[in-house]
């Protein structure tokens, strides 16, 4: 790629390292096959599971819980892969992606809170205090994807910065219009009491590990709550990859390195990209659900421009097109200012700076690299690890010759 | 083309002094330019809630932090959550304030008991709550709570520190539905908008006779928390023709005085925040409404008078908080460099009630809540005494006035 | 239904402030319309929606207190200052210049290190979009936290104690409309404004300059333009603008000057060039005045509560229905 190319060799080797810390893991995390690529997802994940229950003493947040610290990475890393199929692999902008995320949340709210005038509570069934809040996540989906595909029917036809514009047009009208009609979102004062799943209740904890009465030590309702959300995300991964490998995610990379070419070739690129808006806001919802359960508290000030952007440098700094690369800029973005809450610096506490710091970061970082920190690299992808021993098989007997 | 050019230039400039002109024009009436009148909020009197106005009780003590100074205690802390940064921060200090006041006082004074303060930051966001609730209950020094001090985020926390068994008095969270959750360690240091709503409407209707008010809100849970109770008090006289909503963040509210100016009530009652209300009011001051302007414990703060300056004047402004006064206001200032602000007296009282619970040797959680239970004490602001909800027995409102 | 039950549908207030309302809707069209004027150069000219251009209002409103507080020596009070015909106009003029100079300053500055290295490595426009969307939480925060240290009382949480030099009153009525001078000294001054820079960009010869690199760069360049020296000559003028919008906002809202303030009357302003045709001057002026009359008009029909859902929803029909806007992109063409 000429862009890429031409910013190689401008560069000194000692900037490229500093700002390529992914160049080698990617690398070498590539040269693995299959079987060996799960086993050290099972067991990084594994390890990360545990994070909250055994901190090393440099990780623990002093000032807020570990565990709602790591609840809420785990529900921004699944929104920057919803973010990342529609932004990174499609190439799509969509910079009111917030909007889909209070969509998923609210549907949860509206259907369980008793504020709401549709709430569908009831004493047995599917929504039954033990069932609600698990019912309500395939339809929070359902209906975020259905937001997805009547958002992108009129706009998908519009082009790059025209796109990006009224999504975040879309996005903000969502976050009035639950602000405004009071009358069914309860407008400011938000809706309280969601359900949440009820699971190990005991005599300690009425209410569960999920309700917030579980508070104290490690595994806490944060720690739990993380859990649920990583089995998620795993479950959205192993989906997402599938989609990547498919003619789905062949005609996505087609459409997002240059759309003329893609249609030329027979690739229905609108069909394709409201594909990618669908998919995209149906994930956005899913972790619009988690967090409505988590916090129980659903208020539209949460859903605002500020945290779209937010999203937007989760995905650009971990790599865009990269869906391992964007949990870990959601864990940047997440972690960062938790960690740096109560250090104070020149009378000014860095946790407040959290916004200076990612401006200045996204700046920086699309200054020299603006790929993002674990790039996605271009495979052949069909037949990449094929292709790849053909290829090292054909060097050996070369070499033997 | 250059002398066109230059023609043109010296039209537009000229046009453009011309127009400066115009606007000057108008300044005949000379107002004196510096008489920044210094102008404080200034407390009136007591109401209860038939808006009846009540005489201040005898010269009854309030209670001191030092106590009697031979305590001894193990070391133990009190925490405050709240907003700490972010555009209502102003509130959230001053109660972080009051407690640092009421601790230095009493671990100057006990050598043998030394508690510290443990603030925490929840930026007055119900979510981040969420996320310090169980950092606060985690921390098994500390045995009591002076906060959270915005309603939100009371809402989203109240069911961790009931769980836990931690005090939490809160210095400044009115919604009244608050108490009506079961918490048993929710207590509220001051009157909540069910009974200041209906104390400051009768007032407004009876003991000042105004016939025609305007209720206007911010939207937010504070601001129609209050302004519902006010509204269905008022009742007739509260005219549906200007019953209107704005929003937080709002700085421009031409349409709003419009419709104001356009009714002609006797007063125009503002819920919501000090952030809003400073333009409103100039802007209605501006417009030409001559109404009384009234409003809530949202509004009262030195930074109101600062930002609206002269069109404050006149200003009612009610609140539970209590004023400050005597020997905590100049301790205060002289600790802070600043005058006590709203809710700083209910820091102060609630923090000195958690130190006397720990000088009687209430050293752990259910002891100092059973403390704060059966208290029943005179503090700076008002006597504190509560109910098994958690509010107080004693609910009078303090009216103020900017003058 | 019961969403309806939160909109007014308040066609009498409509009717009867309807002059009002359009004289009020008039004066914010015009703040919004110098501000658009920068968008929308930026994007004829680099194809590039500069995010942080609200951020650039800011500081020139920001600016203007500076010179007020300290240069000329007011003390903030909130009250209004009486100073007399001339003296005010004197005092106003002498603002208006030194927000000018910092927004334009700024401008130009931002542009030299947040754009210009992307230019030179060729990035993608996702690419400066995204550092358009970085310098602007960089500025945001730094007026909101580091600027209380450097310079005491300015910046921080709250808004900066208001300076007012002039005590808004009504000058006359037309068609029941009272038209105060506040409304008057925005609407005339804006109006000199665009007709000065309309004037620069079609008239004169660096304006020639700035349509042939919207047009075409390469061949621009080819007959001599310098399109470093257009670029810069582009933000400088976009920053010009927005100083003097910042002071025309905070004659209308003083209490407006804090971190945030810029924020949403960017978004606001660049909705305002793409209503009336983004690349395109005539368009961005346009658009400015209309968005301000609509909001004014949808706060009184439907509520207060929806009149910034009045601009965005305007903002996305303009897009679905007509994206090159009512006039249409043209900065570079012959007839801008």
């Amino acid at each position: 790629m000429s862009h890429q190319a031409g910013s190689e060799t401008t560069k000194s080797t000692a900037a490229k390292r500093l700002l390529a810390p992914g160049d080698g893991l990617r690398q070498w995390w590539d040269g693995l096959g299959r079987p060996q690529k799960w086993t050290f997802g099972i067991v990084g994940f594994g390890l990360l599971a545990l994070l909250p229950l055994f901190p090393p003493p440099w990780v623990a947040t002093t000032g807020i819980s570990l565990g709602g610290t790591m609840a809420q990475f785990v529900m921004i890393a699944i929104i920057a892969i919803g973010l990342n199929v529609v932004v990174g692999q499609a190439g799509l902008l969509d910079l009111g992606y917030v909007g889909f995320y209070a969509v998923g949340a609210y549907t949860v709210a509206l259907l369980t809170s008793p504020d709401s005038p549709w709430n569908k509570m009831g004493a047995t069934g599917f929504f039954s205090k033990d069932w609600a809040w698990l019912s309500c996540v395939p339809i929070a989906m359902a209906v975020t994807a259905l937001a997805g595909l009547i958002l992108g029917t009129p706009t998908l036809r519009l082009r790059g910065d025209y796109l990006a514009i009224v999504t975040l047009g879309f996005g903000e009208i969502i976050r009035l219009l639950a602000d405004n009609l009071s009358d069914v979102t309860n407008g400011s004062r938000g809706l309280n009491q969601i359900a949440y799943p009820r699971v190990g209740e005991s005599e300690r904890l009425p209410n569960g590990v999920f309700s917030a009465g579980n508070s104290s030590g490690d595994a806490n309702y944060g720690t739990w709550w993380f859990w649920l959300g990583l089995l998620l995300m795993i479950g959205i991964l192993l989906l997402v990859g599938n989609l990547e490998r498919s003619r789905v995610g062949r005609a996505w990379v087609a459409i997002r390195e240059d759309e003329d070419a893609a249609e030329v070739m027979g690739v229905n690129t609108f069909r394709f990209k409201l594909w990618a808006f669908v998919i995209g806001a149906g994930i956005g919802g899913l972790s619009g659900a988690l967090y409505a359960g988590q916090v129980q508290y659903v208020a539209p000030t949460n859903f605002n421009i500020i945290n779209s952007m937010l999203f937007l440098v989760a995905v650009v700094l971990g790599g865009q097109g990269n869906k391992l690369g964007v949990i870990f800029g959601a864990f940047i973005i997440v972690y960062l200012p938790n960690r740096l809450l109560g250090v104070e610096l020149f009378g000014v506490n860095l946790g407040d700076l959290k916004y200076l710091f990612f401006g200045l970061a996204l700046v920086v970082l699309m200054i020299f690299r603006p790929q993002g920190l674990f790039p996605v690299r271009q495979q052949l992808l069909a037949y990449a690890s094929s292709a790849k021993k053909l290829l090292s098989k054909a060097d050996d007997s070369k070499a033997a010759a | 083309m250059r002398s066109r050019m230059a023609r043109n230039a010296f039209a537009l400039g000229s046009a453009g002094l011309l127009v400066f002109g115009i606007a000057g024009c108008n300044q005949s009436t000379p107002e004196e330019s510096n008489s920044q009148a210094d102008l404080k909020i200034v407390e009136q009197v007591q109401i209860d809630e038939n808006g009846a106005e009540v005489k201040a009780a005898g010269d009854v003590k309030p209670a001191d932090p030092t106590g009697d100074g031979k305590a001894t205690c193990p070391p133990v802390s009190i925490a405050m959550a709240g907003a700490l940064n972010g555009p209502d921060a102003a509130l959230g200090i001053n109660i972080k304030n009051g407690v640092q006041l009421a601790i230095d006082k009493h671990n100057a004074a006990n050598p043998g008991c030394q508690v510290q303060l443990k603030p925490f930051d929840t930026e007055g966001d119900p979510q981040k709550a969420t996320g310090i609730a169980p950092q606060i209950v985690d921390d098994q020094y500390t045995i009591g709570l002076v906060g959270p001090a915005f309603s939100g985020e009371t809402k989203a926390t109240g069911t961790v520190f009931d769980q836990a068994g931690l005090v939490a008095a809160t210095a400044s969270a009115t919604n009244p539905t608050l108490s009506e959750n079961g918490w048993k360690t929710f207590f509220r240091g001051l009157a909540n908008d069910g009974v200041q709503g209906p104390s400051v409407a009768n007032y407004l209707k009876n003991t000042l006779g105004y016939k025609k008010i305007c209720v206007v809100d911010d939207s937010t849970d504070y601001g129609l928390g209050l302004a519902i109770p006010v509204r269905e008090t008022l009742g007739p006289v509260a005219d549906s023709a200007c019953n209107i909503q704005v929003k937080k963040g709002d700085k421009d509210f031409s349409a709003a005085v419009t419709q104001i100016k356009g009714v002609s009530p006797d007063a125009v009652f503002y819920s919501g925040y000090y952030s809003e209300a400073a333009p409103f009011v100039q802007q209605l001051k501006d417009g030409g409404v001559e109404a009384t302007f009234v409003s809530a414990d949202g509004t009262k703060d030195p930074e109101f008078v600062k930002q609206a300056g002269e069109s404050s004047k006149g200003s009612i402004l009610s609140c539970p908080c209590g004023p400050a006064t005597g020997t905590f206001a100049e301790e205060y200032t002289k600790k802070f460099g600043q005058e006590p602000g709203t809710y700083s007296t209910e820091g102060y009282d609630l923090g000195t009630i958690m130190l006397k619970g720990i000088d009687s040797g209430a050293i752990t959680r259910p002891a100092l809540l059973d403390f704060v239970k059966n208290y029943n004490g005179q503090g700076v602001a008002r006597n504190y005494q509560w109910s098994p909800t958690g509010e107080l027995t004693t609910n009078l409102i303090w009216i103020f006035k900017v003058q | 239904m019961l969403m309806a039950a939160n909109i007014n549908f308040n066609v009498d207030g409509l009717i009867n402030g309807f002059w009002q309302l359009t004289v009020d809707g008039l004066s914010w069209g015009a703040i919004y319309a110098l501000v658009a004027v920068g968008y929308t150069l930026v994007f004829g000219v680099l194809r590039l929606i500069n995010f942080a251009h609200s951020e650039i209002f800011m500081l020139g409103m920001f600016g203007t207190y500076f010179c007020l507080d300290v240069i000329l020596g007011f003390t903030p009070s909130g009250n209004a200052y009486n100073k007399g015909v001339l003296l005010t106009i004197v005092y106003l003029a002498i603002a208006m210049v030194f927000a000018m100079l910092v927004s334009g300053s700024a401008a130009v500055g931002l542009e030299f290190i947040a754009y210009r290295p992307l230019r030179r490595r060729n990035a993608r426009p996702l690419t400066f979009l995204i550092t358009a969307i970085g310098m602007s939480f960089v500025l945001q925060e730094f007026v909101h936290f580091i600027l209380p240290q450097l310079i005491k009382g300015y910046g921080g949480s709250n808004a900066q104690q208001p300076i007012l030099l002039v005590q808004p009153k009504a000058q006359f009525t037309i068609f029941g409309a009272t038209v105060s001078n506040v409304t008057l000294v925005i609407v005339v001054s804006a109006l000199v404004l665009a007709l000065a820079t309309d004037i620069a960009i079609n008239r004169t010869k660096f304006g020639r300059g700035i349509r042939a690199v919207a047009q075409d760069s390469t061949t621009a360049t080819l007959m001599g333009v310098s399109r470093e020296r257009i670029i810069m000559t582009t933000f400088l003028i976009g920053g010009l603008l927005a100083g003097a919008a910042a002071l025309l906002y905070t004659l209308k809202v003083p209490q407006g000057i804090i971190y945030s303030g810029g924020f949403l009357l960017g978004i606001k302003a660049f909705s305002a060039a793409v209503l009336g045709g983004i690349g395109n001057l005539r368009g961005a002026l346009l658009g400015g005045l209309i968005l301000g009359v609509m909001e004014n008009y949808g706060q009184a029909l439907f509520g207060t509560q929806w009149r910034d859902v009045v601009a965005f929803v305007l903002l996305v029909l303009v897009l679905l229905i007509r994206p090159t806007g009512i006039l249409g992109e043209s900065l570079g063409k012959a007839r801008a």
